[in-house]
């Protein structure tokens, strides 16, 4: 099975040293679409992290029955297959976010964190591991994504949390600004995304480079960013 | 996976990855159309509450008592309404008479490009809603057509439509106020507006022509 240390190494991993948005910049299409606010960039982060923690649970189940020559297109069938559930599942019982998601829920097989991790980690290591491994590097992009919507939302329209009535009914989003702040536009747009985005992937180098001083190690350069859309 | 034994032939290594693929294709259908088959009623059931969601929003229920979502009228594409695809109209009745319409029309001067609408027209001529149901506009600059996205809450923009027909507004006064006509507009941001009102005023028109003809057609 998985040891405590193991999934806290994993854990670590996903959500903070190779993080999918801040590190390897993976996902960056749905990252900027759908971070406009809190909500939804909370929500298309929970769908990845089913599709993560599902798809690498399944590959490393089915791995011994994949042919090396053939495996990338069985990965992708498997992700895809588990896209689409989550995908008709949300349509039939949280149709509204449903509708607010729209095509970035059948585009997370695009997303190359998904088919990264699976090829990287779920096709070499146990099922355990590998449903950790998915959800963890899901979370990594959960805790990013929501901080970046919500601080996209804050500066750009002055609320919190709208839209939350999409998902739980009968809540409301806050107005954390005074009702006639004017909204920042640029941070709603997609070039908001980016900038917000250099901010934070900064804000963890500084971080590390502190930690680093403190130790009186040299200061690891940030890894490399690789990139696709 | 390293192959200890002997190197496969061309051949058996192709049979081998083909059968292997096939069965993963078969299984992943079979699940793929059993979540189908479990979650279709509750899709179906979710889009049908949807959209009288979005018809009661531009006609509230007390006007009508029939099957809203069974009485319709599918229409071919119509340049009028500015359609380039076939759209549904439902027809309300109150106690078998007709009472009112709900149509679809499509804005095409957008300032970034079409903007779809949901319009409600009574048996007399008069609006009784106008809703955005599509549209690229700015955000935070034209997408005040959208009332979610009004800053004015209590008096959305899209809802001076309401109550209004081609009788109490005359054909030239279907413009923006920077045109000369009678809608207001936000400084700045007179493009979105001026086609929804030029895009209001053209379903009115087509359904004081058509009227008849839309509430008798089977």
């Amino acid at each position: 099975m998985i040891t405590w240390t193991e999934t806290k190494e994993i854990f670590h991993n996903g959500a903070w040293k190779q993080n999918s948005s801040l590190v390897q910049m993976l996902g960056m299409c749905p990252l900027l679409a759908m971070t406009t606010s809190l909500v939804n960039g909370f929500m298309l982060s929970m769908a990845t992290i089913i599709v993560m923690a599902l798809s690498g649970f399944v590959v490393a189940c089915l791995r011994n029955f994949i042919a090396h020559e053939i495996r990338i297109p069985v990965f992708i069938m498997i992700a895809a297959a588990l896209v689409t559930v989550v995908d008709l599942s949300m349509a039939a019982y949280m149709h509204d976010m449903y509708n607010i998601l729209g095509i970035f829920i059948p585009l997370i097989i695009t997303n190359c964190i998904v088919l990264a991790r699976i090829e990287a980690f779920a096709a070499k290591n146990g099922p355990i591991q590998s449903l950790f491994d998915g959800a963890f590097m899901g979370v990594g992009m959960l805790w990013t994504l929501s901080l970046l919507g919500g601080l996209r939302e804050l500066i750009g329209a002055g609320t919190l949390f709208s839209g939350i009535e999409a998902v739980i009914p009968g809540l409301q989003g806050l107005q954390i600004f005074p009702k006639d702040y004017p909204g920042f536009l640029v941070t709603i747009l997609p070039p908001g995304a980016f900038i917000i985005l250099a901010f934070l992937v900064a804000w963890k180098n500084w971080i590390e480079a502190r930690a680093a001083a403190r130790q009186h190690r040299p200061v690891p350069p940030p890894l490399a960013a690789g990139g696709c859309h | 996976m390293i192959h200890k034994t002997k190197p496969l032939t061309a051949t058996t290594m192709a049979s081998r990855t083909a059968v292997i693929l096939f069965i993963f294709t078969i299984g992943f259908t079979t699940v793929l159309a059993g979540v189908y088959l479990l979650t279709k009623p509750a899709i179906d059931a979710s889009s049908a509450q949807e959209k009288m969601r979005s018809i009661g929003e531009v006609l509230p229920p007390s006007n009508y008592d029939n099957e809203l979502l069974t009485d319709t009228l599918v229409l071919p594409p119509t340049a009028e309404l500015g359609l380039d695809d076939v759209s549904t109209v439902y027809r309300a009745r109150l106690g078998g008479a007709p009472a009112a319409l709900v149509l679809e029309t499509v804005a095409p001067d957008g300032y970034s490009g079409k903007i779809r609408l949901l319009v409600g027209i009574r048996f007399d001529g008069s609006i009784t809603g106008v809703r955005v149901t599509q549209h690229k506009e700015t955000p935070g600059l034209g997408d005040y057509i959208d009332p979610k996205k009004d800053k004015n809450k209590d008096r959305p923009w899209i809802t001076q439509f309401d109550g209004l027909s081609l009788d109490k507004v005359a054909p030239h006064n279907w413009k923006v106020k920077k045109d000369g006509g009678r809608f207001d507009s936000t400084a700045g941001a007179t493009i979105s507006p001026r086609a929804v009102v030029k895009a209001v005023a053209k379903a009115l028109n087509y359904v004081a022509e058509n009227r008849d003809k839309l509430y008798a057609a089977k």
